[in-house]
């Protein structure tokens, strides 16, 4: 007996050339066929088609994916595999012990959506780190106190927009709305301020619509799509109705997420609607570097390597864009890393789920990081900074970006020369 | 990362060879993967069938599932594996990347496989003596990788280098694009060290080019993992050329591009690579990842010349010129590295791309001498009519080695048939013209069938005393090469996916 629901189109497009192994981080790991994208393609078609069952052994071998889609880059019949991965997973259910799949699942369906519970919690964990209680999460079991480390400081401040919409510096160009994001927000603040500050400055109207929500990435690329649906419809309805020549996103999941919203409502009568929005999302840096920057830049005398985020790189096939605006920064240089296109092992929630595979992945980029001699990393994905950042810590030394901090604070230098 | 080790695994096949062997079978079986965890640890020892199913194939048509799967890490673990495989008498598989063509790494009677994916060491490079020691999982374009910063090369090229491994390219003796210049697999392997059937290394070759008594180096490239495991490998560096250039011609007629493959070899230039593409292939090229290839030319033409900057300034132009007297609709030299780097992507992504037109296929490797290429290259687009079945070409013309790919969806019963007819058809006019059934992807568990086509009974009864003069009780990598059916059983198969024509 099949699983007839992972029948899907995009199995049938892999002749299993092999072509994906070597770019699969976890593969080059643990050098098992099964944690490769052909190997895992294989095991959904064999359970497609009842040969083995769904067992918890097949779900650690999905669930060990970090889902970067590296393969979907390297494989020439451009299979989709993150789609064949979504189904599996959409069959699996969340991954984990009952109690971690039962938190996850709160989390996907009652704290995402609704962005001020999220901000309530993160304001809660600032002040247990701003108190003298930390000191009682060395009682934590081991897991638990891993997990704890992990947590990042949260900021005095969360980014709360002035108005729902920031006119252009200088004349108007384009009229843009801004995803302002779930997590973004409350870690990453000074980055949605930069973000905005570079559109404006480059003649954008910035809309940033209150009533928009997370873009449900965590959800879809976990298998959940019944709160991810109407996550998606919400940003959907509002970003529609805005009137606007582009949504832009400065965190990769999201906008590679954003991008697909056509393919989650596949089948439905909203599908239209969704890809409508869908081709709307742009990228900060794609949309920058498309548009072609204006104004005084200032030197900004440093050297940098670049980070791809897996999904701005391979989901979103977003490489020259970033590099060309690091290039037009004056003064900057910019060394390229080994396998920058390589996953660092965040991942989304992979850090936390996985954190034995997370951590060899991002001991291996701290080496190429450092291998460059730049002092700095550029990342421009949430994710990957907070992974990074956990890096530099461990290791000591780089300092990481994201590439909206850097053009904004060029903008900012140009300005300070008359 | 945690792997299971075991228990849960007898739901799997293991269960049906346990069911035929008995209780006595059973508790060898239970010996054997004993015997194997200690050698290599629990965690490199598979048998939970959601952890070897992935392991039934690798990139032909063919499928059998694998009892067990083991993962050594070095020269002692193969050898302790092999003897405690051998005294279990089950099937031993060496596998590398499993990106064969053939069905050399499926395991037809079951057994053990050896997957050599862990030994992935570039051990030693030699930047003087221009040799690099490999251990056979170590990945094809890993070895130009590591030795490009010393300004060498590792020559043999398959179109699947960024993946696949040099111990399988020592096994099937593998080609690709540039082996029209420098040659194939085992004219760039000076040694090879062999775990043999009782389990001891041995070195065959060595680190000079002229060791003296039999090539057994030579016999062994080739030998398609039936004589032993390739622990370790000696191979040839070669200097980075001075200038490499690249052209590509557009033809209206496939007729004049073979015709230009001809002349230009008999003006005597000797390209580096000299490749071929129809148009149903630049189709499924520019559909799964564009390369800029012309959609409506009948072929292509990719030829690269090598060395002096002199030398390829003039050969490119007289190859321009032969392009342009047989009717070359368009001759585009590449300007820049990038543009080079994104006409190679697409021809070495070819294979794979062809999944945007069908979802299987059936390639075919045969080789024909040069000469009669344009009426081979008819002949296969009327055995294409004939048997109604949609081919795409892509290949080596250069060394006449021929790549036609046989397009279909294995799931229309009766399809798989046609297209197998087909395919020996090809292969028929290939030999008939004089040529052979495998230029570079082996015989393996496909082709097996065809041998007696080339080979009298006298020549095949000579490579099996061959064979038995290594491995005396046939116990690696059963099933290949040899026309006979495996010995130590039937051979297992997917019921689903392959119908009884195909194990011939």
């Amino acid at each position: 007996m099949g699983l007839p629901v992972l029948q899907i189109p995009e199995l049938d497009q892999c002749v299993h050339c092999g072509l994906c192994l070597t770019q699969c981080p976890t593969y080059r790991v643990t050098r098992l066929e099964t944690e490769s994208p052909r190997g895992r393609i294989h095991l959904v078609r064999a359970a497609a088609e009842g040969r083995i069952a769904p067992t918890e052994r097949f779900a650690e071998h999905i669930y060990l994916c970090l889902m970067c889609r590296a393969c979907e880059t390297a494989c020439p019949s451009g299979v989709k595999y993150g789609r064949i991965a979504e189904a599996a997973r959409e069959v699996l259910g969340a991954p984990g012990s009952r109690l971690s799949r039962a938190l996850v699942g709160l989390a996907f369906t009652r704290l995402f959506p609704h962005l001020g519970r999220l901000r309530f919690l993160f304001s809660m964990l600032r002040a247990y780190q701003r108190s003298g209680l930390r000191v009682l999460a060395r009682l934590l079991p081991k897991r638990l106190r891993e997990m704890e480390a992990l947590l990042p400081p949260v900021p005095d401040r969360f980014f709360t927009p002035q108005a729902e919409v920031l006119p252009a510096i200088g004349p108007r160009r384009a009229r843009v709305a801004f995803l302002s994001g779930c997590v973004m927000p409350l870690l990453f603040g000074e980055i949605n301020e930069a973000t905005v500050r570079v559109l404006r400055r480059n003649g954008c109207d910035v809309l940033i619509p209150s009533d928009q929500g997370c873009c449900a990435a965590l959800n879809v690329h976990n298998g959940e799509t019944v709160a991810a649906k109407a996550m998606a419809r919400r940003n959907i309805d509002t970003f529609l109705g805005a009137g606007v020549d582009a949504v832009i996103v400065n965190a990769a999941g999201c906008g590679a997420t954003m991008k697909e919203y056509g393919h989650l409502f596949k089948g439905e009568p909203y599908a239209e609607k969704a890809a409508a929005f869908s081709a709307l999302v742009k990228d900060a840096a794609e949309f920058l570097a498309d548009l072609g920057l204006v104004g005084q830049l200032g030197r900004l005398e440093m050297t940098v390597t670049y980070q791809d985020p897996c999904h701005l790189v391979h989901g979103q096939k977003v490489r020259a864009q970033p590099r060309r605006l690091l290039a037009a920064i004056p003064g900057l240089t910019l060394v390229e890393m080994d396998a920058a296109d390589r996953c660092c092992g965040s991942a989304g929630i992979y850090n936390i789920t996985h954190p034995e595979m997370s951590q060899t992945l991002l001991e291996e980029k701290m080496a190429a990081i450092a291998r460059t001699k730049a002092p700095a990393v550029v990342a421009p994905n949430p994710g990957c900074m907070l992974q990074l950042r956990s890096g530099a810590q461990r290791s000591g030394g780089v300092t990481v970006y994201h590439l909206m901090d850097l053009l904004d604070r060029a903008y900012q230098l140009g300005e300070a020369r008359p | 990362m945690e792997l299971t080790t075991g228990e849960r695994g007898n739901a799997g096949t293991g269960e049906r060879g346990k069911a035929q062997r008995g209780n006595a079978g059973a508790r060898e079986r239970a010996r054997l993967l004993r015997e194997l965890r200690r050698i290599v640890g629990p965690q490199h020892v598979l048998v939970d069938p959601a952890d070897i199913i992935v392991y039934e194939q690798d990139g032909s048509i063919l499928q059998a599932m694998p009892d067990i799967v083991v993962l050594p890490v070095s020269v002692q673990e193969v050898g302790a594996v092999v003897r405690a495989a051998r005294a279990a008498d089950v099937p031993i598989v060496p596998r590398g990347s499993g990106t064969g063509l053939a069905g050399g790494a499926v395991p037809a009677a079951g057994g053990v496989i050896v997957s050599l994916a862990r030994l992935d060491r570039l051990l030693e490079v030699d930047p003087r003596g221009r040799t690099a020691t490999v251990e056979p999982g170590v990945i094809n374009l890993d070895v130009t990788k590591g030795v490009a910063p010393r300004g060498l090369f590792y020559a043999p090229d398959p179109s699947s280098q960024a993946a696949c491994s040099v111990g399988g390219n020592l096994a099937n003796n593998s080609g690709g694009p540039h082996t029209l210049a420098y040659g194939v697999t085992t004219n760039h392997a000076l040694g090879v060290e062999v775990v043999l059937h009782d389990g001891a290394p041995l070195w065959l070759g060595g680190p000079v080019p002229d060791t003296p008594g039999y090539d057994l180096c030579g016999v062994f490239v080739g030998s398609e993992g039936t004589l032993g495991i390739a622990v370790r490998g000696i191979v040839r560096l070669m200097r980075a050329r001075e200038s490499v250039r690249t052209l590509l011609a557009v033809f209206d007629r496939m007729d004049d591009a073979t015709r230009v493959v001809v002349d230009i070899t008999a003006a005597g230039i000797v390209p580096a690579a000299l490749e071929m593409m129809d148009q149903t292939t630049i189709e499924a090229v520019e559909r799964g990842a564009p390369a800029g290839f012309p959609r409506d030319a009948e072929a292509v033409l990719l030829v690269e010349v090598e060395g002096l900057r002199e030398y390829t300034g003039r050969s490119l132009r007289e190859i321009e010129e032969i392009c342009r007297r047989a009717a070359a609709r368009e001759v585009r030299i590449a300007q820049s590295d990038a543009e080079r780097a994104a006409l190679w992507k697409g021809r070495k992504g070819a294979f794979g791309a062809l999944g945007t037109l069908a979802p299987n296929y059936y390639v075919m490797d045969g080789v024909v001498p040069r000469s009669r290429l344009p009426e081979t290259m008819r002949k296969v687009s009327e055995i294409g009519r004939t048997f109604a079945v949609r081919i795409a070409n892509v290949f080596h013309a250069g060394d006449g080695n021929l790549h036609p790919n046989i397009l279909f969806d294995m799931r229309i019963p009766g399809e798989l048939d046609r297209v197998i007819e087909a395919g020996a058809a090809i292969l028929r006019a290939c030999v008939d013209a004089g040529g052979s059934l495998t230029g570079e992807h082996g015989i393996g568990l496909e082709k097996r069938g065809y041998m007696s086509w080339v080979f009298t009974e006298a020549d095949l009864d000579a490579m099996a005393r061959v064979r038995r003069a290594f491995d005396p009780a046939g116990g690696f990598n059963p099933g290949k090469v040899f026309p006979s059916p495996p010995a130590c059983g039937e051979p297992r198969r997917a019921p689903a996916k392959i119908p009884a024509g195909l194990w011939v």
